[in-house]
């Protein structure tokens, strides 16, 4: 276990640098882990992980790659509703990456 | 993921066997479990105070247990046979990484406390004390090991690392030192029903959002259908086809081959996995808790029969352990394995292969295929180690190699093998199995895939291949992940029944445009 600060929030975080507890998350943070992951926030990021935090808050889990996808695309236009789009942004992969810097637990198993 | 940096290994013209680089992957050290994810599965916090005498304890009570496991401690010759045989070994250069240098971490071990040799000369036998260093290299080296059984294959006393590999793992999770990614998904899918930790309604929202895509590119009302008390079959499959690439596609063929069948089947929120990495861990009475979440589900919903979809240990698990375990199949001899013989129908295989299942439907030519759907594939198939090694399908010897490729070449027009040295019972482990398929193990991972990677390029630059099938959810999930290493697109790696569903007609598809006007009188 470790820590990281940002915004002069002091957070815990596990070996993988997720948060342990998501309700430490807030922008500033999110920045910081996309740092550790060489992402830049940019608007389309945001889009992402603000859909990512709303399905956990209804389902404690994230969404599957294609319920992702297809949101996207109804949300943000058909040439963004794909898998490339999402790995673009999130290269490491969207369902891992994006829930770390999301704050969301890690998504297990195999996958 | 920040993760260390390493080289991806360059690919060999010819394989051959690497120049020895001595502790290349000492490095290598999984997470290990926290204390919660060890003492809900029945294992100590964390490293007990006398782990050298409980763990010497525990393998002496494993010795008494596993009659095959004494006799792999004392059966090596040291012929040399299997030293260039894994695929760890070739990717990473690391002797340990040789099957024989693997099991001696533990071989060594079971001389100084076992044999009487060892007990008073230790030295002239190779034997030596469990020290902390060498516990250190156990945890190393046994999560080097995916337990796929190549190695077995090729040792004239048919020694099975992969059962060395599981007891070293049962020695250590009985002293607390146990692995975070097995012990932490054991202890998910025992208390939410998967290992993804997928609730019920997350599962239920997922697969109507899955039916709906199937049904508008169809026309047709496929259903996913979830809980259904009285349906015929059972579908058993792994999380993963809820979750990842491409592994959905793969849960949505199985749809449409039961929707053309008009065969009713469910799958089941308390039972939705089909892993059960209780056997990476060779810990027996966790297979049975989770083998058991499959029967109750069998039970409750009063299905005749149960089949197992695309994931590679989850086939062993059910071929070989779910009859003695839970009355899948027979030998259990308690009320409820009683119950479920009584319950299933004995006129098809217990439990079915999802490409058992369709191999079944075409040869009753109960589908309709247009292959020509597929025409833009050429396919190759990779062998998954434990359907490969570890089981069968149908009824004639090498069925588990046949028939998935039999369903292959009835939806595609172009197939090609690979080098047969790496296929059928010899295939190449996809470098993520037997609880390896973890982000700190990605080197490993990288390394691991070398010859299968050197195998698929050979059929890509030659053949023209640009898919490979696979039937594992592992083997999908570790090839998306390893194949841009080696310059290969992460979308190559396809479910086999993507390719089924990507070619079948349901029955009444296509048909709905001809008739608008009828529609419209209605």
């Amino acid at each position: 276990m470790g820590t990281m600060t940002a915004g002069g929030k002091t957070v815990e975080v596990d070996e993988e640098g997720y948060l342990v507890n998501i309700n430490d998350w807030n922008r500033d943070i999110a920045v910081e882990l996309a740092k550790s992951e060489n992402v830049e926030m940019t608007d389309s990021h945001w889009e992402v992980i603000d859909f990512l935090r709303e399905y956990y808050n209804e389902y404690q889990i994230a969404p599957a790659v294609r319920v992702l996808t297809k949101a996207i695309g109804k949300k943000l236009g058909p040439e963004k509703g794909n898998s490339k789009y999402l790995y673009e942004l999130f290269p490491y992969g969207p369902a891992k990456q994006a829930c770390k810097i999301g704050g969301l637990p890690k998504p297990t198993g195999c996958i | 993921m920040a993760a260390a940096k390493f080289d991806t290994p360059n690919m060999r013209e010819y394989p051959s066997i690497p120049a020895l680089q001595p502790d290349a992957t000492a490095h290598l050290k999984s997470f290990l479990a926290a204390p919660e994810h060890n003492s809900f599965l029945g294992f100590p916090d964390e490293l007990v105070e006398n782990w050298q005498e409980k763990a010497i304890e525990k393998m002496g009570d494993l010795l008494g247990k596993y009659r095959g496991f004494r006799v792999f401690m004392d059966a090596c010759v040291k012929c040399g046979s299997c030293t260039d045989k894994c695929h760890y070994f070739q990717g990473t250069s690391d002797p340990k990484n040789m099957p024989v240098a693997r099991q001696d971490l533990l071989r060594s071990v079971y001389r100084r406390h076992f044999t009487l040799a060892g007990k008073f000369f230790p030295w002239l036998v190779g034997a030596r004390d469990l020290t902390r260093e060498v516990l250190d290299e156990w945890y190393s080296y046994f999560h080097q090991c995916s337990q796929c059984r190549r190695c077995s294959v090729f040792c004239p006393y048919g020694i099975d690392t992969a059962e060395v590999s599981m007891a070293a793992r049962e020695i250590m999770d009985s002293i607390g030192y146990g692995q975070k990614y097995c012990n932490e998904i054991l202890g998910k899918v025992q208390k939410v029903g998967n290992n993804l930790g997928l609730p019920g309604p997350a599962l239920e929202a997922t697969l109507e959002e899955f039916a709906e895509e199937i049904s508008d590119e169809t026309g047709c009302d496929v259903k996913i259908p979830l809980d259904v008390e009285g349906a015929d079959v059972l579908l058993i499959t792994p999380s993963a086809d809820f979750f990842a690439e491409p592994h959905i596609d793969g849960l949505m063929g199985y749809a449409k081959v039961f929707h053309a069948a008009g065969v009713s089947w469910t799958l089941s929120t308390y039972a939705s996995e089909a892993a059960n990495f209780s056997m990476f861990i060779g810990s027996y009475s966790n297979m049975k808790k989770v083998a058991e979440r499959i029967r109750k589900a069998a039970i409750d919903l009063k299905v005749k029969r149960i089949i197992v979809g695309e994931c590679g240990h989850a086939w062993r698990v059910a071929y070989s352990f779910w009859n003695t375990l839970t009355g899948v199949g027979s030998g259990a001899d308690d009320p409820y394995a009683i119950q479920l013989q009584k319950q299933l129908d004995h006129s098809y295989p217990i439990p079915q292969h999802i490409c058992e299942f369709t191999w079944d439907q075409i040869q009753q030519g109960k589908l309709t295929f247009d292959k020509s759907q597929n025409d833009h594939r050429t396919v190759t198939f990779h062998d998954s180690c434990n359907v490969a090694r570890a089981t069968r399908m149908g009824t004639e010897a090498g069925g588990q190699f046949d028939i998935p490729r039999n369903v292959i070449k009835a939806v595609c027009n172009n197939y090609v093998d690979m080098d047969p040295d790496t296929i059928r019972e010899v295939t190449y482990c996809c470098g993520g199995g037997g609880g390896l398929l973890t982000d700190d193990l990605m080197e490993l991972r990288v390394k691991g895939a070398l010859p299968r990677m050197e195998a698929l390029k050979k059929v890509i630059n030659e053949d023209k291949v640009n898919a490979m099938a696979a039937i594992c959810a592992i083997c999908k999930a570790q090839f998306t992940k390893v194949m841009p290493y080696y310059g290969i697109p992460m979308d190559t790696i396809v479910s086999l029944h993507q390719l089924v569903k990507d070619a079948i007609i349901l029955p009444g598809q296509g048909e709905e445009e001809a008739e608008p006007a009828a529609e419209a009188t209605e």
